[in-house]
C-alpha cells in the first residue's frame, strides 16, 4: 500500500472505531464486542518483529502469521497469505501470552464488604462436582485489567473446604466461560488437610495451630474422608462401565454426581491440584497421591527449597505461588521464597510461577518472576516459569506457552523485556483476535486525567 | 512473671538474631567506588565515587580519596540509590496497629510500641528501605499519633525515631471507620456508622480542640498579664495533639479512598483551617487532583493494588501518574510489611502507568516521601552532607532482576548480602541445636506445649486492614 493510502485507511479507521471506542464506554468497559467471537478469526502478519519464541532461538528480525486462531507460520521470512491485516513490529518484541495457573478469576470481584460478588469457597468439605466453568464471571473487570498487561490465560479455580471442586483453564478473552475455556474441567483442587489448619483456603492468613493430639485425629480423619471418596469413585467408575458394557444383566448404578465427577481425577486421567505450603504437607499430599494412584500438582510449596530432592525424586510439578510471600518463619532466610524458584529449578524439579491472587493482581505475575530472576533463576527460566512451564504442567503445553507453527495464537507485542515494570505492551492477541489494550482502568485515566 | 517472661524472650532475641551483626560504637567510614549513582536530585552519575564519613555524606565525584581505615566497596557495575522511604507502615508495631474502642483516640502513640527486633525491619532493610513513617491503623476517623523512624536494625527502641522529624497523627475516612467490615460477633457496634458521622466526629474533634485551645491562650494571656489567682485549664492529652495540627506543629496524615470523603477532609480543615500534610491510601484522588493540589497536601498511595473492597473498585494504577500532573508531591508506600521490600519495582511501575520519567519514578519512594515526612534535609537524595542513607544495588533498581548487596544508615552498614549468606551455615547450626533442646520437643517426648508459627502472610496482604483480622482470629 502506498503512503497516501495507508494514510487514509488509517484515518478511515479513526472516524469508524472512535464512535465505537466511545460507544462501549458508554455502555461497559469489560464486555468483549460479541463480533470478536461471532466471525472467523481474521489473518494477521506482524512484521520486523523480534520474536522470543520461548522453546527456540529467539528470532531478531522475524515474521509471524496469525490466521484462524492459529500461529501459522513464523520465521526470518514467511509467506503471507493475501488480505492479512499487518502490523509493523519494528523496535519490538513479540512474545507468547504469559500463563498464571494459581486464580481464581471470573469467581471474586470485590473480596471484602460485596459478598454478592464473590463465588469462591462453596459450604461442605467435598465438592468434587462443583466447577469453576460454571461461575465465572466473563465480563468481570478483572480479565481486561490482567490481559492488557500481557497474562493471556489463566486458570481459576474453586478454594473452598478440602475438595474445592474443579479449575477451569481459560483464555482471558470472550463472552462465555465456555467461549473462554481451553480445558473447562482443567484440574481438581484438594485444600490438602493439615494439623489444625480449617476445612478452607484461600484466604490470607494460614495460621497453623498447635500439634496437639486432637488436631492431628481431626487431620487423619480429614485424609481417610479424602481415601475413602477416591476409592469409591474408583469403584463408581468400574459400575458404571461394567453397566455400559452390559445393560442387560448388569445392575444399573444410581447415579452419584460427586462420584462421578472425581472418577477421571480417581484413575489419574487428570490432575489434582494440592495446596500444601509446609514440608510435612507437601510430603503428605504426595504420599497421598502415590497410593491413589492420582496425577498430583502442588500449589504453594513455600518449604519446596527443602525438600527439591523428593519433589525430583517423585517427579512431582509445582505451582509457586508464594514467591513475594513473607518467609514462612521469622528466621528463615530474607530471601528463602524469592529464591525457592532457583533452588527447585537447579535441582531437576518441574515448576512454575503464579502471582497467587484471586484476579486482580494477577497483573503482577511478571514481577513475580522476576524476582525470582533477581534471586538466581535465570532470565530465561523466569520467562518459562510464567510461559512454557504453566501449559506444560496444565497439559496444554502442545498448544500454548510458546510461539510455534500451530500453537494458539495468543501473544503480547512489547517494547521491552515483558518481565520488566518498565515495559509497556503495545498488542495484544488472544485466539488469534487482537485485542484492545482497553480495560476498566485505561477507561477511568481517560475519564479524569485532564480533570481541572 | 509475665513481665519476666518478656524480658526472659528479649534476652533471648538479642542473645540470637540482634547479635548476629556486632557492631563498634565509632561506625567506619566507607568509600563505595566507580558505581552508577542514583541522586535522584541532580541526574544520575556514572562511574563515581560516593564517600561517608561520619555518618554523612562526604564526597560525590570521581577519584575520591579513601580515609585511613575506611571500607573500601568497589561498586563497578552497581546502582547506588538513596535509601528508600515508607510513608506508610505499620513495622515493629507487632499487634498493636489499631486502638479501636473510640472513634477520637489522639491520646495513643505509635513511639510506645516499637518494637526493635522485629523482623520485618531487617527484610525491609535488605529491599533498601531505610527509613518510614509509622502510622496508627485505619478503625477510628481520628487514630493515635504516628512515628517515623530510621530502621535502624540492631539498635534499641530509642534509636529508631527520625530525630527532628515532625510529629503526625492518624486520620482515617470510609470504610474502616465507619466498621464497614467489622462485623464481629460480641463486638458492640461503634459511632460513626456512616461517611457522615465520620465528618462529624472530626468536627466536633476540633470544635472540642479549639474550645481548649481558646481556654489556654487565654490562661496564658492571665499569667501575662500578671494576673494571680487564675487556675490552668485540665489537661486533656486527646485534645493536645488537635492543639498542635491546629498551630501547625503536628501532620495530619489521613487515610481515604473514595474523593467525595477526600473533598470531605479538605472541607472541614479549611474550616479550622488546618493543613493536610498527606492524604494516604487516597485511590480516588486522580478524581479530585486539582482540589488536592490546591489544598497543598501530599498524596501517598499504592502502586497498583484495587479492587479488594468497594472504595478501592474505581482504584488505577495510573492516579501516582495523575496526580504527579497536577503538580502533587505523590509518594508510593507499602503499607505492608512484604511490599515494603520491594518498593522499587512499585516505583517501576508508574513508568508504564502514566509515563512517569525514570527520576519522576525513583522521587516516589525517595525525596517526595521524605518531603512528606518533613525530613528531606536529612534524606531521599544522594547530596552532600546528608545523612549516608543509601543502598547499594546489584542492577539499576528499577529492574525487576536487581537485588541489593548492601544497606547504610547514618553510614553504619545494616544489610549486607554476601555476609548474610556467609552467615546461613551458622544459624543452620543453631537452629538444630535449639530444636534439639528441651523446651523445643514435642509433648510426646517430653517438651511442653509448643508455640503456634506466625500465620503467612500473603503478597500484598495489607496492614491496615488486615491486623484486626488477624488479631480477632487470635
Amino acid at each position: 500500500m502506498k503512503t497516501i493510502e495507508r494514510k487514509a485507511a488509517a484515518l478511515l479507521a479513526v472516524l469508524v472505531l472512535v464512535p465505537l471506542v466511545q460507544n462501549a464506554r458508554a455502555q461497559d468497559t469489560d464486555r468483549t464486542d460479541s463480533q470478536m467471537t461471532n466471525t472467523p478469526a481474521p489473518t494477521y502478519v506482524i512484521r520486523n518483529a523480534r520474536i522470543v519464541t520461548v522453546t527456540g532461538a529467539d528470532i531478531e528480525n522475524g515474521t509471524i502469521v496469525i490466521s484462524g486462531g492459529r500461529i501459522t507460520a513464523i520465521g526470518a521470512t514467511a509467506s503471507v497469505p493475501a488480505g492479512a491485516t499487518e502490523i509493523d513490529a519494528r523496535g519490538l518484541t513479540v512474545y507468547p501470552g504469559m500463563i498464571d495457573v494459581g486464580t481464581n478469576m471470573g469467581l471474586v470481584e470485590v473480596g471484602q464488604g460485596a459478598p454478592g460478588t464473590v463465588d469462591l469457597q462453596e459450604l461442605g468439605e467435598m465438592n468434587p462436582n462443583i466447577a469453576a466453568v460454571w461461575s465465572i464471571n466473563p465480563h468481570s473487570s478483572h480479565i481486561a485489567v490482567t490481559r492488557v498487561d500481557g497474562v493471556t490465560s489463566v486458570l481459576s479455580m474453586p478454594a473452598g473446604g478440602i475438595i474445592s471442586g474443579q479449575a477451569a483453564f481459560i483464555n482471558l478473552a470472550g463472552s462465555s466461560p465456555r467461549e473462554m475455556a481451553v480445558v473447562p474441567e482443567a484440574a481438581l483442587v484438594i485444600q490438602f488437610p493439615r494439623i489444625g489448619g480449617g476445612g478452607g483456603g484461600g484466604g490470607f492468613f494460614q495460621a497453623q495451630q498447635a500439634v496437639t493430639p486432637e488436631a492431628i485425629t481431626q487431620r487423619d480423619r480429614r485424609l481417610e474422608n479424602i481415601r475413602h471418596m477416591l476409592r469409591d469413585a474408583e469403584a463408581y467408575g468400574r459400575a458404571q462401565d461394567a453397566y455400559r458394557k452390559d445393560p442387560k444383566s448388569v445392575l444399573r448404578p444410581m447415579t452419584d454426581l460427586k462420584l462421578a465427577a472425581l472418577v477421571p481425577y480417581a484413575r489419574g486421567e487428570r490432575p489434582v491440584i494440592f495446596r500444601a505450603e509446609r514440608e510435612r504437607d507437601i510430603r503428605g499430599a504426595i504420599r497421598l497421591a502415590e497410593e491413589m494412584k492420582l496425577k498430583p500438582i502442588i500449589i504453594g510449596a513455600s518449604e519446596g527449597w527443602k525438600m527439591a530432592a523428593f519433589l525430583k525424586e517423585h517427579n512431582v510439578p509445582v505451582i509457586l505461588d508464594g514467591v513475594l510471600n513473607l518467609p514462612l518463619r521469622e528466621d528463615d532466610a530474607y530471601d528463602s521464597l524469592f529464591e525457592n524458584a532457583a533452588k527447585l529449578q537447579a535441582a531437576g524439579v518441574r515448576f512454575c510461577i503464579s502471582a497467587g491472587d484471586s484476579g486482580a493482581q494477577v497483573r503482577d505475575l511478571p514481577y513475580h518472576a522476576g524476582m525470582a530472576a533477581a534471586f538466581g533463576l535465570s532470565k530465561t527460566e523466569a520467562l518459562k516459569s510464567v510461559t512454557l512451564y504453566p501449559a506444560q504442567i496444565m497439559g496444554v503445553g502442545d498448544s500454548m506457552g510458546s510461539i510455534e507453527q500451530g500453537k494458539i495464537a495468543n501473544l503480547v507485542i512489547a517494547d521491552g523485556d515483558i518481565l520488566e515494570a518498565r515495559t509497556n505492551i503495545r498488542y495484544l492477541f488472544i485466539n488469534g483476535r487482537q485485542i484492545p489494550l482497553v480495560s476498566r482502568h485505561t477507561m477511568l485515566n481517560d475519564q479524569f486525567k485532564d480533570r481541572k | 512473671m509475665k513481665k519476666l517472661l518478656s524480658l526472659a524472650f528479649l534476652v533471648i532475641m538479642a542473645g540470637g538474631i540482634a547479635s548476629a551483626q556486632p557492631r563498634s560504637a565509632a561506625v567506619q567510614n566507607t568509600l563505595i567506588r566507580n558505581a552508577t549513582v542514583l541522586t535522584v536530585s541532580h541526574g544520575t552519575l556514572t562511574n563515581t565515587d560516593v564517600l561517608i564519613r561520619n555518618g554523612k555524606i562526604a564526597g560525590i565525584g570521581k577519584g575520591l580519596k579513601a580515609p585511613e581505615g575506611a571500607r573500601l566497596i568497589d561498586a563497578t557495575g552497581k546502582f547506588v540509590l538513596p535509601g528508600i522511604v515508607d510513608a506508610h507502615s505499620h513495622t515493629m508495631m507487632d499487634g498493636g496497629v489499631n486502638e479501636c474502642t473510640r472513634s477520637v483516640t489522639s491520646m495513643a502513640r505509635v513511639q510506645d510500641i516499637l518494637n526493635p527486633t522485629a523482623i520485618g525491619i531487617y527484610r525491609e532493610l535488605a529491599g533498601g528501605t531505610t527509613s518510614a513513617l509509622l502510622l496508627h491503623g485505619s478503625c477510628n476517623s481520628i487514630g493515635g499519633l504516628s512515628s517515623t523512624v530510621k530502621l535502624k536494625w540492631g539498635h534499641t527502641a530509642a534509636d529508631f525515631p527520625f530525630p527532628g522529624a515532625m510529629p503526625g497523627i492518624k486520620f482515617a475516612l470510609g470504610e474502616n471507620p465507619k466498621r464497614t467490615n467489622q462485623n464481629n460477633p460480641g463486638v458492640p457496634a461503634r459511632y460513626p456508622a456512616t461517611r457522615m458521622g465520620v465528618e462529624e466526629t472530626i468536627r466536633d474533634a476540633f470544635a472540642r480542640a479549639r474550645d481548649y485551645k481558646r481556654d489556654w491562650d487565654d490562661y496564658r494571656a492571665a499569667i501575662a498579664r500578671g494576673e494571680k489567682n487564675v487556675a490552668p485549664p485540665r489537661r486533656d492529652l486527646e485534645l493536645d495533639p488537635l492543639v498542635e495540627v491546629l498551630e501547625g506543629k503536628r501532620y495530619v496524615h489521613s487515610h481515604c479512598y473514595r474523593a467525595d470523603e477526600i473533598l470531605m477532609l479538605i472541607g472541614v480543615a479549611d474550616d479550622f483551617g488546618f493543613k493536610i500534610r498527606t492524604f494516604q491510601h487516597v485511590l480516588e484522588g486522580y478524581k479530585v487532583a486539582t482540589e488536592i493540589a490546591r489544598h497543598g497536601a501530599g498524596a501517598s498511595t499504592f502502586a497498583d493494588f484495587w479492587g479488594y473492597k468497594m472504595e478501592a473498585y474505581d482504584a488505577i494504577p495510573y492516579n501516582s501518574a495523575i496526580m504527579v500532573r497536577h503538580g502533587i508531591v505523590v509518594s508510593v508506600n507499602s503499607d505492608s510489611d512484604e511490599t515494603a521490600r520491594r518498593l522499587n519495582i512499585e516505583a517501576a511501575k508508574m513508568i508504564r502507568f502514566g509515563g512517569l520519567t525514570e527520576e519522576e519514578a525513583l522521587k516516589l519512594v525517595t525525596l517526595n516521601p521524605a518531603i512528606q515526612l518533613g525530613i528531606d534535609r536529612r534524606v531521599g537524595t544522594i547530596d552532600l552532607d546528608k545523612d549516608a542513607d543509601l543502598a547499594i544495588w546489584s542492577a539499576h533498581p528499577l529492574s525487576v532482576y536487581a537485588h541489593v548487596e548492601q544497606t547504610f544508615i547514618d553510614g553504619e552498614l545494616l544489610f549486607d548480602r554476601q555476609a548474610d549468606l556467609a552467615r546461613r551455615p551458622q544459624l543452620e547450626a543453631e537452629r538444630k541445636t535449639l530444636e534439639a533442646a528441651d523446651a523445643n520437643k514435642p509433648p510426646a517426648q517430653g517438651g511442653g506445649p509448643p508455640r503456634a508459627p506466625s500465620a503467612i502472610r500473603r503478597a500484598n496482604a495489607h496492614e491496615d486492614d488486615n491486623q484486626e483480622r488477624e488479631d480477632n482470629q487470635r
